[in-house]
């Protein structure tokens, strides 16, 4: 693709902008001119490479050297030091912290090892804002084949003998939804994108867009010649201002090259893509509720059926595919249904993208074939839990998914394994929880969440999550009882039961799913007034141990309510009346002394 | 119409990119994000205003304001301090930077100083986990902030200010 001898690749997915890969880029720029260099090397900003954890991460081809944490100072090392001298900087390498190895080559790194990456296989490989890029890996041959040789329904039957569910969350089957909208006689139909990730803690489908908006526009083409339409819509959420613009640059290219617009590869296909932006509203990434949103209105679920395949966007037959689902599409055609069956588990082809993240080693977006274990992703690829503490439970699908405990660990990741175990596959947020994390608290966070992001058209979910999220506050104040655990149980199986949409129907699953694996905590809350982690304040007591106080008097100096008795050479005492809990005595402490009990 | 302390002439600038619309149809949400981009906030007569232009009811366009939380009423503190509240911030602690913001600056999340200097959010999720807990101002990022490097960042913003005035 590029004629240079040497190419730096620069992470420049919004994780890696966040912690200062401009300034990188901006120091190289300079030190490549310094050293009379600037045509020798070409820079290319490329997607996120997933290791968010030790971004910015800069990589030097052709020799395919992986660089971690580098800052804007180390620019003139490596220009010297490696693209002068051919000599790597080695400080710069990954070095595993169990082993301290350092590694040259992101593919021999356990983080990436037991990944294979399909749906994120061009993210930090193009440059996002090149469109010739995205043409020197195949990019848009899938389209011409499908709309030059292949009738819509041979698009069809491919994309279904693949077996790719719908990566949104629910699991349903692409090519069934695209026939489905295919057998509807309508004068207009039309596609949607789904990129409204509110999930806390995923940004799969951001990072796809940012690292490899053609594939997205690709694919969505393919989708509306093989329904028959010709107008789309990526649905995007505002808060990904990057995102945002790659895919507009995108589409100015596409159009440019006459893959957007009239007359697509001198065919009679029409299709082009307007950009929505969302505004915040977590109950869009629902899907009529998204149509909704884009109809102008209040983002509010609507009765199915009629399903959007029949009725969707102004009344047409829609056909709405999440992000990540879409980006596997093109792929599928190029190599065949049977290659992409090749990865994957039963009635589970393919990969799933995950964003990891939480107390683990090695945060990050990692695409891994679906049947690994949790346990693999957790310490194989996670790299275990942070600072050595114990692992207490994963959590899979964000505020509609569970918390899966150490017993679960050996799950295999599919759809079906997923809801088992009383979580859901979810758009495909992985968080990781240690044993300091409260099981009750991580319950009720989520619940004000869905309380909060509940859009209110219906009874159960309105009214049954807030009588919970009341429940639970009980609970970790101390004043709950256990006709209280059987309440939440009976309500969120009834919400789960009678609500109208997604959201409501698994908002009660974070707790379901903590009562079913962490009953313990519950009871210690309920019968002893106690949380075993510390974590709910009104249940901790903060004391100091007197044979480790030295009398110092940093604690009481630090104390906001100046709650703690004692002077220089006279042991400290905490008065439980006035404290309130906020724990700055603690972590002061030069000793240790202060303890919660 | 009562049109106060708002400057006319952003009424004119939102009123060229309406009238610059291909089509009405759907038209809302794309508007609304372009009046909160001129006016920072929708207060009711930016909603009057839109809703004559458009000719939807102003009951309508309430409705859709007060259901999206991207769009807001108050207008926002000269500091705009975000704390991300995503699951993996909650758990590394964005709770404590939280309430640390609120009381050092003496602001609830949700609201703005009465001075107009601070206003502090709870974020959803910036995506940008590897640095959990988060903190943005201004669209500068702050990453791996505990609750004692508050005071450190409320002095950085402060004095980038100073540089850049």
């Amino acid at each position: 693709m590029n004629p240079t001898r040497l190419q730096i690749l620069i992470c420049g997915g919004t994780g890696c902008i966040s912690s200062g890969c401009l300034d990188v880029e901006t120091a190289l720029v300079k030190s490549l001119e310094n050293h009379g260099m600037t045509d020798e090397v070409t820079i290319l900003k490329v997607g996120c490479f997933g290791f968010c954890e030790q971004g910015p991460i800069v990589k030097v081809y052709p020799d395919n050297t992986f660089y971690v944490r580098v800052e804007a100072k180390d620019m003139e090392e490596i220009v010297e030091s490696h693209l002068l001298k051919g000599k790597p900087v080695e400080r710069l390498l990954f070095k595993d912290p169990e082993t301290s190895v350092r590694y040259t080559h992101h593919r021999d790194m356990p983080f990436y090892a037991s990944q294979a990456r399909l749906a994120l296989m061009h993210c930090g490989v193009v440059d996002p804002e090149k469109i010739t890029d995205y043409f020197g890996v195949d990019g848009y041959k899938a389209l011409a084949v499908a709309v030059t040789e292949q009738k819509p329904k041979d698009v069809i039957d491919i994309v279904k003998d693949s077996g790719i569910r719908g990566r949104g969350g629910a699991g349903f089957p692409s090519g069934i939804k695209w026939e489905a909208a295919y057998n509807v006689q309508s004068d207009k139909k039309y596609v949607v994108c789904n990129a409204d990730e509110g999930d806390p803690g995923a940004f799969m489908d951001r990072s796809i867009l940012e690292g490899d908006p053609h594939a997205v526009i690709e694919a969505m083409a393919i989708c509306a010649y093989a329904i028959g339409a010709d107008e789309g819509v990526v649905y995007v959420r505002a808060e990904y201002p990057l995102a945002i613009n790659r895919f507009k640059i995108a589409c100015a290219q596409a159009r440019e090259y006459g893959l957007l617009g009239k007359n697509i590869f001198g065919t009679d296909f029409n299709f082009d893509i307007t950009i929505d932006l969302g505004a915040g509203a977590f109950v869009c990434g629902e899907e009529t509720a998204l149509l909704n949103s884009v109809e102008g209105q209040r983002g509010e679920p609507r009765i199915k059926p009629p399903f959007p395949a029949a009725v969707g966007l102004w009344g047409k037959p829609t056909i709405i595919n999440n992000v990540e689902t879409l980006v596997n599409i093109p792929q599928i055609l190029l190599k065949g249904a049977d290659w992409f069956k090749s990865f994957g588990a039963e009635n589970n082809s393919g990969t799933k993208v995950f964003a990891l993240a939480g107390k683990i080693n090695n945060v990050g977006l990692v695409e891994v074939p679906m049947g690994i274990t949790l346990r693999d992703v957790v310490y194989k690829i996670g790299g275990g839990i942070r600072g050595g503490k114990k692992f207490k439970a994963i959590q899979t699908g964000g505020p509609s998914g569970g918390c899966i405990s150490e017993k679960g660990l050996d799950t295999q990741v599919t759809f079906e394994n997923l809801q088992k175990a009383g979580s859901m596959m979810g758009s495909g947020g992985m968080i990781v929880m240690d044993e300091t994390d409260c099981m009750v608290d991580i319950a009720k966070f989520y619940l004000e969440f869905t309380v909060e992001e509940s859009c209110g058209k219906c009874t159960p979910c309105r009214v049954g999550n807030t009588r919970m999220y009341e429940i639970l506050e009980r609970i970790t104040k101390g004043h709950g009882t256990e006709d209280d655990i059987t309440e939440l149980r009976n309500l969120g199986e009834t919400i789960k039961a009678t609500s109208l949409c997604g959201l409501g129907n698994s908002a009660p699953n974070p707790v379901l799913s903590t009562l079913d694996n962490f009953m313990d905590e519950y009871l210690a809350h309920v019968h002893e007034k106690r949380c075993p982690s510390g974590k709910c304040k009104d249940l901790v007591k903060y004391v100091i141990v007197p044979e480790k106080c030295i009398a110092c008097t940093l604690c009481k100096r630090v104390c906001p309510v100046d709650c703690i008795i004692g002077e220089r050479k006279v042991i400290h005492e905490i008065d439980q009346e006035r404290c309130i809990k906020c724990g700055a005595c603690v972590d002061k402490c030069p000793k240790d002394a202060i303890i919660t009990e | 119409m009562a049109q106060t302390n708002i400057d006319t002439a952003l009424f004119a600038k939102l009123d060229e990119y309406i009238d610059g619309l291909h089509s009405k149809q759907g038209a809302l949400i794309p508007v609304l994000h372009e009046a909160q981009r001129i006016f920072e906030y929708l207060p009711i007569e930016v909603q009057n205003h839109i809703a004559q232009k458009l000719d939807i009811p102003a009951s309508k366009i309430y409705g859709v304001v007060t259901f999206y939380s991207f769009f807001t009423m108050t207008k926002k503190g000269k500091y705009k301090i975000s704390v991300c509240m995503g699951t993996p911030c909650f758990v590394r602690g964005a709770d404590k930077v939280l309430a640390k913001f609120e009381k050092d600056l003496g602001v609830k999340a949700g609201t703005t100083s009465e001075d107009g200097m601070y206003s502090i959010d709870a974020l959803r999720c910036v995506g940008a986990c590897g640095l959990a807990p988060v903190v943005i101002v201004n669209g500068k990022v702050y990453g791996r902030i505990e609750d004692k490097d508050v005071e450190g960042v409320i002095e950085d913003f402060i004095a980038g200010e100073g540089e850049s005035a």
